[in-house]
């Protein structure tokens, strides 16, 4: 019990984030249309490519000689870079689509 | 200094999230919202790259690698995304969710690696319970964030190629009996291993780390496996919720806010949008994760449903039909999707109205494989946006119209959702088209949509069908319209 008690005031910063940040999604997104489901799933399919920056760091950290760390880092940002610009690239041609509706 | 400047970037970076998300949940500002979070995400990136420092003071290295990195996956995402046909976006987006997570899990396999080397061996034996009083960064907390990233991206990983493989066809439905409990079990045996991991830190722990990678690939697999395809949006939206989650896992271990912030936000964005998408289905989450759709329970009910007869319509009856009419309702479905039909829609859509005809679109919901894939359809093929009606909207004006066109829609027009409790879609919501006048249905055949079940409606004397392929239908309309 004390430890626990001990952990969460460690990490207290952390943990009034998450809490934070789990009310601020649930409220940002709560009257959406759901003509827009799936272009919102595809934007914040793109703001989780935000684990990236844990891949940069992976690999700017990796010593030279270490070819787990650089392949598998390697790999690692290819794959977020994917998850990210992807992302945001579908996102937009999706929403280039309602924006033209709105001009004609 | 620097540092300090890498702090005010994650905190535009985390702002600029939730500002991206909010505006991109309202029609007006959507597109301006998805480039706000792009750039907050850009400016993370670089800011990472050239101003991160680690605990010792030690800047970034390897930018070759880092860029190289960058680089190619930059140039295939764009090219993946640029080229990808509009209805096959639903399976991109699951592909990239799927990359997200294999990244997370990446991660968490390079820092297992060093935790063994560096302080894993030292902790011997393990602390007890949760404290960190040792050694602060390389407690049982460090070594749990690092498994829950590895589990969690991993699952989400191999989910999301299922889910790919499913929509486009390469992966079938694969349910065998008791698989409920196989991935009950197989997800027991996932978290009895981890906390043994995590609690007890084994001399084997490295073996127990790759098994825990391996069966939480195979969990991901087992997971999507037996949902129907038509419940494929559901599944990618949780996944997509579960890779947030890895994501923020990434955040604790470096402790990055933008990281933990952006992960959490998309964990939690992700879970409420992937009920609200039950909900426009009406059904619970629970429901379509263990309801095995077209598996089992869909046999059952097509099997007992004894077929009635049904008649057929001419092209040139129906030509004159809609013409004549005073309002038409256009009912898309995923057959106007795979037909590639929206232009040729669209034109006949402009036709009648060259003739006085009242046309409009009744979009279900759920129509196609994607909440909202029939609005990005039609409106690739510029149809005015106040010609879309949603569901309630249409149910209201459908007994006053003359004529309803179904164009590739089933399930979504089904009556057995509101008459037959026995049918796998009770419940769901439907467009009431037999309300109208008269209601013409084209399809590729008689066979059952995604469901895999029996359609009333087609059987009811106000109906009448039109076989062929959605666009070739419509073509051949159009040219009847205009020869009348």
């Amino acid at each position: 019990m004390g430890s626990i008690l001990e952990w969460i005031h460690a990490n207290q910063q952390i943990i009034y984030i998450v809490i934070l940040m789990i009310f601020v999604g649930i409220e940002v997104i709560g009257h959406v249309p759901s003509v827009l489901h799936t272009p919102l799933m595809s934007g914040a399919n793109a703001i989780h490519g935000v684990v990236i920056i844990g891949a940069i760091i992976v690999m700017g950290k990796a010593e030279t000689n270490n070819y787990l760390a650089l392949i598998l880092g390697f790999l690692a940002v290819v794959l977020g870079t994917l998850n990210v610009v992807g992302g945001f690239v579908v996102t937009d041609r999706m929403l280039e689509m309602f924006k033209k509706k709105k001009k004609g | 200094m620097q540092l300090n400047i890498l702090t005010l970037i994650y905190l535009i970076g985390s702002v600029t999230f939730i500002i991206g998300l909010k505006m991109l949940s309202n029609p007006a500002t959507a597109r301006r919202g998805n480039l706000v979070a792009a750039a907050g995400m850009g400016l993370a990136i670089i800011g990472t790259i050239f101003l991160y420092e680690d605990e010792a003071g030690q800047k970034l290295g390897n930018y070759g690698w880092i860029f190289g990195g960058l680089i190619v996956g930059g140039i295939i995402g764009t090219l993946a995304a640029k080229k990808v046909k509009m209805t096959a976006m639903p399976e991109m987006v699951s592909l990239f969710n799927g990359m997200g997570g294999a990244c997370a899990a990446l991660i968490s396999i390079v820092e297992f690696d060093h935790w063994v080397h560096t302080a894993g061996w030292t902790l011997y034996p393990p602390l007890s319970g949760l404290g960190f009083d040792d050694a602060p960064d390389f407690g049982t907390g460090h070594l749990l964030i690092i498994v829950l990233g590895l589990i969690i991206g991993s699952v989400s990983f191999a989910g999301s190629v299922i889910a790919w493989g499913k929509l486009n066809g390469k992966v079938k439905d694969f349910a065998f009996k008791g698989q409920h409990i196989f991935n009950i079990l197989l997800l027991l045996v996932i978290v009895a291993l981890a906390t043994y991991l995590v609690g007890w830190m084994p001399a084997n722990s490295q073996l127990v780390f790759y098994i825990l990678f391996a069966l939480s690939l195979l969990y991901g697999v087992f997971f999507v496996f037996p949902i129907g395809g038509a419940d494929m949006p559901v599944v990618i939206s949780l996944l997509n919720s579960f890779t947030g989650v890895a994501a923020a896992c990434g955040g604790f271990l470096y402790d990055n806010k933008v990281m933990l912030t952006g992960g959490i936000l998309v964990g939690a964005a992700g879970t409420l949008l992937t009920i609200l998408m039950c909900k426009a289905m009406n059904r619970s989450l629970a429901n379509v994760l263990i309801g095995s759709f077209g598996g089992g329970a869909a046999a059952k009910g097509g099997g007992t449903k004894e077929q009635g007869s049904y008649k057929e319509i001419t092209l040139s009856d129906a030509a004159v039909v809609m013409s004549y009419a005073n309002k038409v309702f256009i009912v898309p479905g995923y057959g106007l999707a795979v037909a590639q039909a929206q232009h040729a829609c669209h034109e006949l859509e402009k036709l009648l109205e060259s003739k006085g005809v009242d046309v409009k679109y009744a979009i279900h919901p759920v129509a196609g494989r994607m909440p909202g894939h029939m609005n990005v359809l039609l409106a690739e093929a510029d149809v005015p946006y106040d010609k879309l009606l949603e569901m309630e909207q249409a149910n209201d004006e459908f007994a006053t119209t003359d004529v309803v066109l179904v164009l590739g829609a089933n399930d979504v027009v089904n009556p057995a959702a509101k008459t037959d409790p026995s049918s796998p879609i009770y419940g769901m919501p439907i467009l009431d088209v037999e309300l109208a006048k008269t209601c013409i249905v084209n399809k590729r055949s008689m066979k059952p949509g995604y469901a895999g079940i029996e359609n009333d409606l087609f059987f009811q004397p106000k109906t009448s069908m039109l076989f062929g392929d959605a666009k070739k239908v419509l073509q051949d309309l159009i040219s009847e319209i205009k020869n009348l």
